[in-house]
């Protein structure tokens, strides 16, 4: 191991319990310790991107990797999206499990071809003879003031393009066990990883990829518990539906709608295609109020689908319409106004009540 | 032929090709001319919905192809390499049945077949060889077993940025791979000199870099030895080398194009210059490699094996529709189940 890869040693304040190691870690060190350890476990998995190698990554999430497992297995390629993820169908192709980045989300739009008519179909075009298992990590969504093409939300995008799953862990536990699933699937997957939540802190429990944290009822297995979505919050008034980095501010508001006596149950998404519909069920079916919350842009984006998807199951007990807090229809905008864009705690605040006011006509 | 840099590898203890080979060129020649002018009849017999004919690109396609090693090599094709796959040994039916509009990637088997899916997006699959060529580099296999990547494409994809990037990755990466143009003039009705800044894609390669060589693309033997010679540059660790086979698209672009209104049959006639088949033809009669009997015989088989293949694809039925639904993950997702269980109920094929 590299001693500049203090990423992947065990954090100063970790705690082990028996043989069930649950240690302290921010999001980055989480990413970076899966990608270390998928990279021991399957020596046909390759990472690669720009900076990912020597620089290991602008947000150091591939840091350390390329010293400790080689220049083969973790490199740095030129500066062009298309064609990192054009060789990723190739290296597929040949046996491989390539784990590329794309250093920034709105980086992606540029390999939108390769990604969209290659990664997406050569499963269904070979029938079923050429399989994509591609990781496609892509740093995403808002709210570190960067800039412009930096703050994209694209899960709408992917999610609507047939033959890609799209994930997004809101924690550095999920990231760590969802990062590990994804990479071992036989297809690709768009994982995208809320920039504005790497350093911060949570425990990390190795062992255990769902420690009492699954859905109580959905009677899933170990791996079910990572195919689904997640409650983050238990309440009976209202359901906040949240992925990504907003699942920490939703929780936020939760505590907030608590002092006036409104229990908000926070249901964390996680997987974006497929999404588990049950689970939206099961809480909505509870709390009989849901409102959406996310960064994209109102039109079109996932909080329709997610609308649709608990009006289909919970019609005939839900108090109002489903709410959406979303960004506007524009260009993301400069890091000055970043903050009047990203659903903030009093714009989810207002939506809460709003369907908890709503009045049949 | 004209080279720019210098091949590290040109195979010059190569044997000259024999003349069972030469004959074997051109009964392979004749099969895809027959074969491909039988395709364009089928579509107007409403037997295929539609057809990229290859016709006055069998000497570039045949000529390459037939270079590739089948243990350890992989072809990168567009819709219009027929001539490749045939001179590869394809299960034919397989890959005509694309144009039956049965599978769009061809039935055939890209892994068995060294030969991926039949492709749509031009210069779509470049970056794919580069990847593949690059996993070779990665495998850790002795050199003599690594295979090299040949990826086709013609005057009008080279114009995309993806064969921009492709040659430059590979170039950095020493990867080894064939990037293979067919520069037949035409990209549908635009034609190179509207398409190709410079006049040559293969003297972009000096850029980059690259070994290049533009050849006769009507000339099989020419092709052949070209395609030859930058395998063994490639196969010898010497990243990748462009060819530039300069041939001319007789036909339509597709059974749907009209070529009268872009060029008139004057310009055709000109274009095209000697027939790649006719010529090669001619020379092995006047080297005495072959003769009349060899050439009706040549003729019989092609039109026999182009009757087989008709009547495979003929015989193809369509494809359950179960499989839109089960191809498109190896492991689907809840809903697409949920999916295909209403389309059966709906369609009454509970």
């Amino acid at each position: 191991m590299s001693e500049t890869a203090t990423a992947l040693s065990v954090a100063p304040g970790s705690v082990t319990m028996d043989t069930e190691p649950v240690l302290h870690l921010s999001m980055q060190q989480a990413l970076n310790r899966a990608l270390d350890e998928i990279l021991a476990d399957n020596p046909k998995t390759v990472i690669f991107g720009e900076d990912c190698g020597r620089l290991g990554g602008v947000f150091r999430i591939t840091d350390g990797l390329q010293a400790k497992h080689g220049e083969e297995r973790v490199f740095d390629t030129p500066l062009a999206e298309s064609a990192i993820l054009g060789m990723s169908v190739g290296l597929a192709m040949a046996g491989f499990h390539p784990i590329p980045e794309v250093q920034f989300d709105g980086f992606a739009y540029p390999a939108i071809n390769q990604i969209v008519c290659q990664i997406a179909r050569m499963n269904y075009r070979s029938r079923g003879t050429l399989p994509m298992p591609i990781t496609l990590r892509v740093p995403s969504f808002g709210g570190i003031r960067a800039p412009e093409h930096h703050g994209e939300s694209l899960e709408a995008l992917f999610a609507h393009v047939p033959g890609l799953k799209v994930v997004s862990p809101s924690t550095p536990h999920d990231a760590y066990h969802l990062l590990k699933y994804a990479a071992t699937r036989p297809d690709p997957v768009i994982f995208m990883e809320p920039k504005s939540r790497y350093w911060q802190k949570g425990p990390v429990d190795l062992n255990s990829p769902a420690p009492g944290q699954a859905t109580p009822d959905a009677g899933m297995d170990d791996a079910g518990s990572l195919t689904g979505a997640r409650v983050a919050r238990e309440g009976r008034h209202l359901t906040l539906v949240a992925w990504g980095a907003m699942v920490a501010r939703c929780l936020q508001v939760a505590e907030l709608a608590a002092e006036d006596g409104i229990d908000v149950e926070v249901l964390d998404l996680r997987w974006l295609k497929p999404i588990d519909a049950e689970a939206l069920a099961r809480s909505v079916g509870k709390t009989r109020r849901a409102v959406v919350v996310h960064e994209a842009p109102l039109t079109s984006g996932l909080g329709a689908e997610v609308a649709q998807l608990i009006t289909q199951h919970c019609f005939q007990t839900l108090k109002a319409p489903v709410e959406r807090v979303t960004g506007f229809d524009v260009p993301y905008p400069s890091g000055d106004l970043e903050d009047e864009y990203i659903p903030n705690i009093d714009r989810i605040l207002f939506g809460i009540q709003r369907v908890l006011e709503y009045r049949r006509g | 032929m004209t080279t720019n840099n210098v091949l590290a590898a040109v195979d010059e203890d190569a044997a000259p090709l024999t003349h069972e080979q030469l004959r074997e060129l051109y009964s392979l020649m004749a099969s895809v001319r027959h074969l491909d002018t039988a395709a364009v009849a089928w579509q107007r017999q409403g037997i295929i919905p539609g057809y990229a004919p290859q016709i006055g690109q069998e000497a570039a396609q045949v000529g390459s192809g037939y270079a590739v090693d089948r243990t350890r090599d992989f072809v990168f094709p567009t819709y219009r390499e027929m001539g490749v796959a045939r001179a590869m040994g394809l299960d034919m039916v397989g890959y005509m049945s694309t144009h039956k509009a049965t599978w769009h990637g061809g039935m055939y088997n890209p892994l068995e077949s060294r030969f991926a899916p039949i492709q749509a997006v031009v210069a779509g699959s470049v970056l794919h060889a580069v990847g593949w060529a690059h996993g070779q580099t990665l495998s850790g296999k002795p050199d003599d077993e690594r295979g090299v990547a040949m990826t086709y494409f013609g005057d009008g994809a080279s114009s995309q940025g993806d064969v921009h990037e492709a040659m430059n990755f590979a170039a950095v990466m020493k990867a080894p791979v064939v990037f293979f143009i067919q520069n037949n003039g035409w990209a549908i009705s635009v034609p190179t000199e509207r398409q190709v800044a410079g006049g040559s894609v293969a003297a972009r390669a000096a850029g980059y870099g690259i070994p290049s060589l533009q050849v006769d693309g009507n000339d099989v033997v020419a092709v052949h030895e070209a395609t030859r010679s930058a395998f063994a540059h490639c196969r010898a660790g010497n990243g990748p080398v462009v060819i530039e086979a300069m041939t001319y698209r007789r036909g339509p672009h597709s059974t749907a194009d009209d070529p009268g209104r872009y060029r008139t049959l004057e310009e055709e006639r000109l274009g095209a210059g000697e027939d790649p088949l006719e010529r090669f033809k001619q020379r092995l009669l006047d080297d005495g490699i072959a003769d009349n009997a060899f050439f009706a015989d040549a003729q019989q088989q092609a039109q026999e094996e182009e009757e087989a293949i008709r009547a495979g694809i003929e015989a193809l039925a369509p494809r359950p529709g179960a499989e839109m639904f089960s191809l498109v993950f190896q492991e689907p997702t809840p809903t697409l189940q949920s999916q295909a269980s209403d389309w059966r109920k709906e369609s009454e094929h509970v």
